[in-house]
Order: C-alpha cells, then structure tokens, then sequence
C-alpha cells in the first residue's frame, strides 16, 4: 500500500489510478453538512475561513473525540460518514476551496465527478465503520474550529499517519468505482 | 457470544452496561456472518473492505472502543414486568453511557440542529414496550446510525402486486442504497399492518439473531429468495463491488386492511449493534440477538 504526503499537488492527485489502495499521511481535516454549508456561507459574505480547509485533504467525518482534565483532545473513534449529502454543496468546496482529495464513503455524484475531473481532485473510500481502525491513523489532533457545531460537525485539524486503506474510488479523469458497480448490478 | 449472567444491579446501571455491550462488541451471528462472506469472497477490493471491518471490530473489542464513530440513536425495546420508571432509568443510563463509553452525541433539534449534547432530548429516549406475565424484565437495545437509517423505505403497494411486487421493492431499495448504508448489513422488512406499525416490525426483524430461522415457513422461503437474490447482484461490501451484499434478511409480518399492502425496509449496516438484558430476582443475564 503506497503512502501519500498531504497536501497533495495537483500532478499527484491526477496520477492516482482508480483502483488503487493508498493510505495518507499529513494535515486531514473533518468536515460534514454544517461545516461545508457555514464554509459557503463565509464565501458568499467575503469573510474567512479557516486556513486550512484550502488545498486540503477533506474528510466526511464526525469523529467521537474526548477532552483530557488538562484539555487535550484525543479521537476515539473515527471512521467516515455518508458522502452523498455532501453532493449539491462539494462542488463549490472543490472550486473555491481548491480541495485535492475527499476521504467518505458510499461515492459522490456525476456532478462531483465532473468537477473533481475539472479542478484535479479524487475520492477516497475508506471503509465505513473502520472507525477503531481509521482512529489510528489519525493519532495526532492539532486543532478544531467550530465546536459550537457540535462534535460530529466540527471542523477537526487531525495530522494523519498512515490513515487507510482508502481505495481511489472516483479519479481525476471523471471515473466512479461505484457507477462502475451500479451499471453492471444485476437486478434480475 | 456467551450469554453473560450477573449479579443484579441498578437499571441505569444495566442500560450503561447494555449501551457498551452493543458498541464495543459485534454480536456474534454477525461476526460469523462477515468471517463466511470474507471466505466466499472472489474480489480483492472486497476482500479487502471486510478483512478492514474484522480487523476494526478486533480493535474494538480489545480497546473497549466504540466499532463506529456513529454510536447512532439507541432505540430500546423493554419486555416482560415493568412499571413507568423504567423510561427514567434507560434516559439516565443513556446519559451517563454517553459521558463514559464515549458515544457521540447525535441527537439534535430537527430544524435548528442544535445539538443536545447528551443523546436524549424531545421524545428521547425512544422505548417500546410489551408487557407480558413472565418473572423477567428484559431490556433490548439497538443502536442505529444514520448511514443505514436514512435508507430506510416504506411503500404501500396495491393487493395486486403480492409477493413479487414485495420482492422488486426490496431489492430496487436495497441497491438502490448502493454503499451509503455500509453493506454487507442486514435487511429488516416489515410485511403487512398499518403504515406505522410496518416500519417498527422492520426494525425490531434487526434484532433477530442471523442463525435463527423465521418459524414461518413461507417468511423464511421468501428472506432465502432475497438473500440469493441480493448477494447476486454484484454491489458488495460498501458499495465497492462483490459477492456480499447483504448479511442476512429477516422479515416480520402482521394482519393488514384488505386494500392494503404495507411493506418496509428497515436496514442495519454491517455493524448492527444490538444488546439485551434479562433480570430476574436473582442475576442478569445478557445476549446480543433476541426474537421478540
């Protein structure tokens, strides 16, 4: 299993072959409805946002996370949520955040797909409910904003180690394992 | 696993016990489920996807953790002697569980999604109740994630469309889901009642044990028929291509209007978490499937 550095560089994410089985390691940031739909928001108005949603690895995710007496956080469990609600809101966040790479699961939309294939992003699938697991490569918390969205909307700064198996699941050139899947499903 | 007998303890104290039970350990008839599947298994990508699930509810159980982040909203059914305390001691043990365990607090207002913080809320905690003469008070819960619960479909079918137009619906919801509900899961369907009786017989068909057969011989015909039916489609585990699709398929059935054919689709993702307790006078016994 090959291990990316995160950020990615646009060459990167466009050589990633659909398919193929890597794990990531660097800056991985959470983010689920409330988080891209406040991002947007602060788009439209002209204001900030967090620095580190740009160029970044995305994360559908909303992570059990526990605070120490001392007020250190520590992830418990931490595995991916459904994508597809994130279907009419990614694109933007592609565009106007320069997102290089999705982690979720259960697959994004052709509308995604069109424009991961136009910016240079992909989709990775991580296993859903390998949240034990995915916790483990996501060891080191280094910050959170928007906590008043609650735990499992916040935005959570992780830098990941060896974060997968993540399976290359939507490519740059506008492909889906999963359309792949769907148009072969035999209903009969 | 072994059903697990104790001393007695306090309710709240039980439904802590319960809500760590079904978070941190996969019932059994699941785990041997997915090792089958993991065995028959063709495709590397899924293969792989349920050599991942394995290894993560190894972890889970060796760490006490959580299997899922999504510790989901814990829906309670409670049999047996009882009286109206019994919601007040199942609200404290969710509140108390939800600190300690950790779980994730998911329950929020629906429209200002303000989160509550400790998993209860208006409504909250969901229980069900069937009272009976028996010398027990037994405690069920089932976790349910939004992933698989958002999937969830009801229909009212005309007469005319009988079993087979039972059968379509469940597979074009079934695949139609694709890997958003986390397959390989179960398929929990409700036949017959009315619309709202439909869907509560979908979800309690979860916390039928996988390696109990349907005592209804025509049930149990038409859940193998959906079984082959749905592992031959090809969708696999999330979604990602395979040979397994669904885990189990457990149907159960009730009396409905003679102009009606109510049918649901109620499923449980791969880790269908679920948790009972029986006490008596003298010790608590626990399990993780029970056919209510």
């Amino acid at each position: 299993m090959r291990n990316l550095n995160a950020p990615f560089t646009e060459k990167t994410v466009r050589e990633l072959k659909l398919g193929e089985v890597i794990s990531v390691s660097g800056p991985v940031v959470t983010a689920r409805d409330e988080a891209h739909i406040r991002t947007l928001q602060l788009l439209d108005a002209g204001k900030p946002i967090p620095a580190i949603l740009r160029g970044a690895v995305l994360y559908h995710c909303g992570p059990i996370m526990k605070k120490s007496a001392e007020g250190v956080w520590t992830v418990i469990a931490a595995g991916p949520t459904t994508s597809a609600r994130m279907n009419k809101l990614e694109p933007r966040m592609i565009r106007e955040c320069g997102i290089r790479a999705v982690i979720g699961k259960g697959g994004m939309s052709a509308e995604v797909a069109a424009v991961m294939k136009e910016c240079g992003c992909v989709y990775l699938a991580a296993t859903g409910g390998a949240a034990v697991s995915l916790a483990e490569g996501l060891a080191q918390v280094t910050g959170v904003d928007w906590e008043d969205l609650g735990m499992a909307e916040a935005v959570w700064h992780f830098q990941a180690n060896n974060l997968g198996p993540l399976v290359v699941a939507m490519d740059t050139e506008g492909n889906s394992l999963y359309e792949q899947v769907r148009e072969r499903l035999n209903r009969a | 696993m072994a059903d697990v007998v104790k001393l007695p303890e306090p309710t709240e104290k039980v439904v802590v016990n319960l809500l760590r039970l079904a978070n941190t350990k996969l019932p059994t008839d699941v785990g041997w489920a997915l090792e089958a599947a993991a065995g028959w298994e063709t495709s590397d990508t899924a293969a792989a996807q349920l050599g991942a699930i394995m290894e993560n509810v190894r972890k889970a159980d060796l760490l006490a953790r959580p299997m899922c982040q999504d510790t989901g909203i814990p829906i309670f059914w409670v049999r047996g002697k009882f009286d109206s305390s019994i919601v007040k001691d199942i609200a404290v043990g969710v509140e108390e569980a939800t600190k300690t365990i950790p779980m994730r607090p998911n329950t929020v207002d629906p429209l200002t999604r303000q989160n509550y913080g400790n998993n209860l809320g208006e409504g909250m905690p969901i229980v069900h109740f069937l009272p009976t003469d028996d010398d027990f008070t037994e405690i069920t819960v089932l976790l349910k994630g939004a992933g698989s619960e958002n999937m969830t479909k009801f229909a009212m079918l005309n007469p005319a469309e009988g079993r087979e137009g039972v059968i379509k619906f469940v597979t074009d919801t079934v695949l139609d889901a694709g890997g958003r509900p986390c397959p390989p899961g179960i398929i929990g369907i409700g036949l017959g009642g009315t619309a709202d009786e439909c869907v509560a017989m979908a979800k309690q068909a979860l916390l039928e044990p996988l390696d109990e057969e349907n005592p209804d011989p025509v049930l149990r015909q038409m859940e193998e028929d959906l079984f082959v039916k749905l592992n031959s489609s090809g969708l696999g585990p999330m979604g990602l291509g395979g040979a397994t699709t669904v885990l189990g398929v457990k149907i159960r059935r009730a009396a409905c209007h003679t102009a009606s054919l109510p049918v649901a689709v109620n499923t449980g993702c791969w880790a269908t978490r679920r948790a009972s307790a029986r006490i008596t006078a003298t010790g608590i016994k626990y399990a993780q499937g029970v056919r209510l």
